[in-house]
């Protein structure tokens, strides 16, 4: 590749290769992100490969294999452009039909369309609900593009706000414009990026830094992993128009190295902007020079935090500390360092490309734009989703997620992540944005949004985030590292029925005080999970502390499994899969469970053929009548 | 893979011996060997011109880091907050029964390592276990001992 010695060079090399394109030829885009590979979606290709070879068909047919498309429930997924005909849960066996029916003679494969609850059939992706509803601005490239290949980039109008920044706009213009933005950090806090760029580039000292935040660590979250999976070259424009816009010379990408395909991808984004002279000295012949290098972060939650992230890249532990100075002012070796999201970088081209006016039009008074989730849980739709800010969380959840899996009742949604709380069913009218979502007891957060049903324990939730919180806090602070010790006791004492009157004010007490006294957003944020459950569900926690009874039936030491004699038709299924003999019976009569020998492993009322639901869990006053 | 000092020279040099890429060589050296041996962590320390003391704090604080020998298998069962709700606790306990290991223990023989791991974002397969990169959607006792036998 020619290194690119001017805008026009750069808009030459674009022109160049859209004239080699023919947007009517047939291009088949499949996902190969994380979730789909786990589906076998490398097979999938593999056979597609050898298939349109066979056919002769590899210079009719254009194959990209693609990021994340988003909806992960139906993997792996296929779009068949320019018609848009999307194919989902696609087996090796049912290329050589795609190939021959659908590539060659335009014939749809029925059996490979979505197929709604309702028993609806789609054949075009837009009009599946799932896709209908969303407005994907930074996502939406995701499936047009091979993320190893800049051309695809370049093609979608890729490194031109770049271009325009450097080319026409002075820096102060280009902060300026991320300013009446109101671009808010996706990452979780909702600070105005254009705010940090600009004390960043106010402060004192002639070396300042620029850091894209690629430590995705909620456990429920997997935005940032699939954009820079998926459209790296997005994050790594955004980051360079920052630099531009604060006067930096050199970038940091914090990113996990539990990512490795994300790692994997970056690497080559950035050896190919090199070779264009993306990086570098003299960008685009316009004076600005540019180097970025990669740390990978080695797994420590905390790690995220702007200044345990920026001791992290110094190579030492991650560990917060106080910011009586801001790390606008010092931070990676004491100099000016800004820090974004993923999420936040890659909004950055799009707000140059469209405009201002265009993306403040997008979402609330307060957010503006819109934002990924990961709609996960026990919704029927599970994948990522983007929507504008202000898109009530009913409408996410019901029209874009289908509802809530196998028939059962909805019960809460949690956003936010271990910073995050819970949200019940009689808010769903809730406009989502940074600002109503902090009002019930909330966050945003990276955007993480895990549905829950009848059956999930609101108890048993909180006390899962303060096990996380409690194995990843540093240790640092006394109230963090103690304050979540001691909820989570609190919180464990009570799931095993061994809870006491005066547990819940205790709980509260506590709460307060490491809310308080934190030193960081860990700390601060980590009694969120357990009084927002507290404030909507408290007589779900008394049934614990009272009654000993787990109403959902999560908390294995207040329920027995059981068998219904009347239900059970004696067939053996659960005898042979119980892992520690603890089912008897005869053939054809019912079969009993043996308590003493039962561990509670689940796997008779997993293996219970649905049209018996002879398994039952009993809990509280159940377990004795 | 046993362990050489001349790979480790290697990684250390790929670095420049800088003193701040020590969690990107360490990264590698632990990705080569699958786990930081005492006299490794010496001699990075001796090439790095750095404490020991430096990367005991480094290699204790970052989950990635093992410093005892992990299996030829690597077991992992995902606990992030989708996989939680949809029962990962009890396929935790399911797979720790199987595989006759608790979470971040080594079989005596070498063989398999079990993991948590937070959100593999697959979570339409939840909750999920992987073993050597395959993925399994809650498992049932019985399909994990055949997992157990088949691993070599």
């Amino acid at each position: 590749m020619a290194r690119l010695n001017s805008v026009s060079d750069l808009d030459a090399l674009r022109k160049d290769i859209l004239s080699r394109r023919d947007p009517k030829k047939t291009k088949v885009s499949v996902c190969s992100g994380t979730g789909c590979r786990a589906y076998d979606s490398e097979k999938v290709i593999e056979s597609l490969k050898s298939g349109l070879n066979t056919h002769g068909l590899n210079d009719k047919v254009d194959l990209v294999t693609t990021g994340c498309h988003g909806f992960c429930e139906l993997g792996p997924v296929m779009v068949i452009y320019p018609e848009g005909i999307a194919y989902f849960k696609i087996k090796p066996d049912d290329v050589d039909e795609i190939i021959t029916g659908t590539l060659s003679q335009g014939k749809v494969v029925d059996r490979l369309l979505y197929v709604d609850q309702e028993g609806n059939v789609q054949v075009k992706e837009h009009d599946i609900p799932f896709y209908k509803h969303q407005n994907r601005v930074v996502f939406g490239n995701n499936q047009l593009i091979d993320p190893e290949n800049i051309d695809d980039y370049l093609a979608l109008d890729g490194y031109q706000a770049l271009a325009t920044c450097l080319g026409s706009m002075s820096p102060e213009e280009v902060l300026e414009t991320v300013k009446k933005a109101n671009l808010r950090g996706r990452g979780g806090g909702g600070f105005p990026a254009g705010q940090k760029w600009e004390a960043t580039r106010n402060a004192p000292g002639d070396v300042k830094y620029v850091i894209v935040n690629a430590d995705e660590g909620d456990p429920g979250a997997y935005m940032d992993r699939s954009i820079l999976e998926g459209n790296p070259h997005s994050v790594l424009e955004g980051m360079l128009i920052g630099a531009y816009a604060i006067g930096c010379q050199k970038g940091f990408i914090y990113i996990r190295q539990e990512y490795p395909l994300a790692v994997e991808h970056l690497d080559r984004a950035i050896e190919q902007m090199r070779e264009l002279g993306l990086l570098g000295d003299n960008i685009l012949g316009t004076g600005f020079d540019f180097e970025i290098s990669v740390h990978r972060g080695a797994g420590a939650f905390v790690s995220g935090e702007s200044s345990a992230l920026m001791s992290s890249i110094e190579g030492k532990v991650g560990e917060p500390r106080p910011k009586y100075i801001r790390t606008s002012i010092s931070g990676v070796h004491g100099c000016p360092s800004d820090l974004n999201n993923v999420e936040t970088w890659a909004n950055v081209p799009v707000i140059i490309n469209k405009g201002v006016d265009w993306f403040t039009a997008i979402g609330t008074e307060g957010s503006k734009g819109t934002k990924i989730f990961s709609l996960v849980g026990k919704v029927n739709n599970t994948g990522l989703v983007e929507v504008p800010m202000g898109m009530k969380l009913h409408d996410i959840i019901f029209k874009i997620g289908g509802g809530i899996r196998d028939g059962k009742k909805f019960k809460a949604v949690q956003t936010g992540g271990p910073s995050g709380g819970v949200i019940p069913e009689n808010m769903l009218d809730l406009p989502v944005d940074f600002d109503a979502l902090d009002k019930v007891g909330s966050m945003m957060g990276s955007g993480g949004m895990i549905v829950m049903d009848e059956e999930t324990c609101m108890v048993d939730v909180a006390k899962y985030f303060l096990e996380f919180l409690a194995d990843e806090s540093c240790g640092k602070c006394v109230p963090c590292r103690e304050g979540i010790t001691q909820m989570l006791h609190i919180l464990k004492m009570i799931c095993a029925g061994e809870g006491q009157p005066g547990d819940l004010e205790l709980l509260e007490e506590v709460a307060a005080m490491t809310k308080e006294c934190s030193l960081c957003a860990l700390g601060q944020s980590a009694p969120n999970p357990v009084l927002s459950s507290l404030r909507y569900f408290q007589a779900e926690y008394e049934a614990h502390v009272n009654d000993k009874c787990c109403p959902a039936h999560v908390c294995k030491d207040l329920i027995t499994y059981h068998i219904d004699p009347a239900k059970c038709k004696g067939c053996g299924k659960c005898l042979r899969n119980c892992a520690v003999g603890a089912i008897s019976g005869t053939k054809k009569e019912p079969h009993i469970i043996d308590l003493d020998k039962c561990t509670k492993c689940d796997t008779c009322f997993m293996v219970c053929p649905p049209k018996f639901s002879a398994v039952t869990k009993l809990s509280g006053k159940e377990s004795i009548a | 893979m046993s362990y050489s000092l001349a790979k480790v020279d290697q990684i250390i040099d790929g670095y420049g011996a800088d003193k701040e890429a020590l969690v990107q060589i360490l990264l590698d050296i632990q990705h080569e060997f699958r786990w930081l041996s005492r006299e490794t962590l010496l001699h990075t320390a001796d090439r790095l011109g750095l404490p020991m003391n430096q990367l005991y704090n480094v290699t204790t604080f970052y989950k990635h880091f093992s410093l005892v020998p992990q299996g030829r298998h690597a077991v992992s069962v995902c606990v992030g907050t989708a996989c939680h709700v949809r029962g990962a606790t009890r396929l935790l306990d399911r797979v720790a029964q199987g595989f006759k290991l608790s979470p971040d223990e080594t079989s005596a023989d070498e063989k398999f390592s079990l993991k948590t791991v937070s959100c593999l974002g697959c979570c339409a397969l939840g909750p999920v276990m992987v073993v050597d990169g395959k993925y399994m959607s809650n498992p049932t006792s019985n399909e994990i001992a055949k997992v157990v036998e088949e691993c070599e």
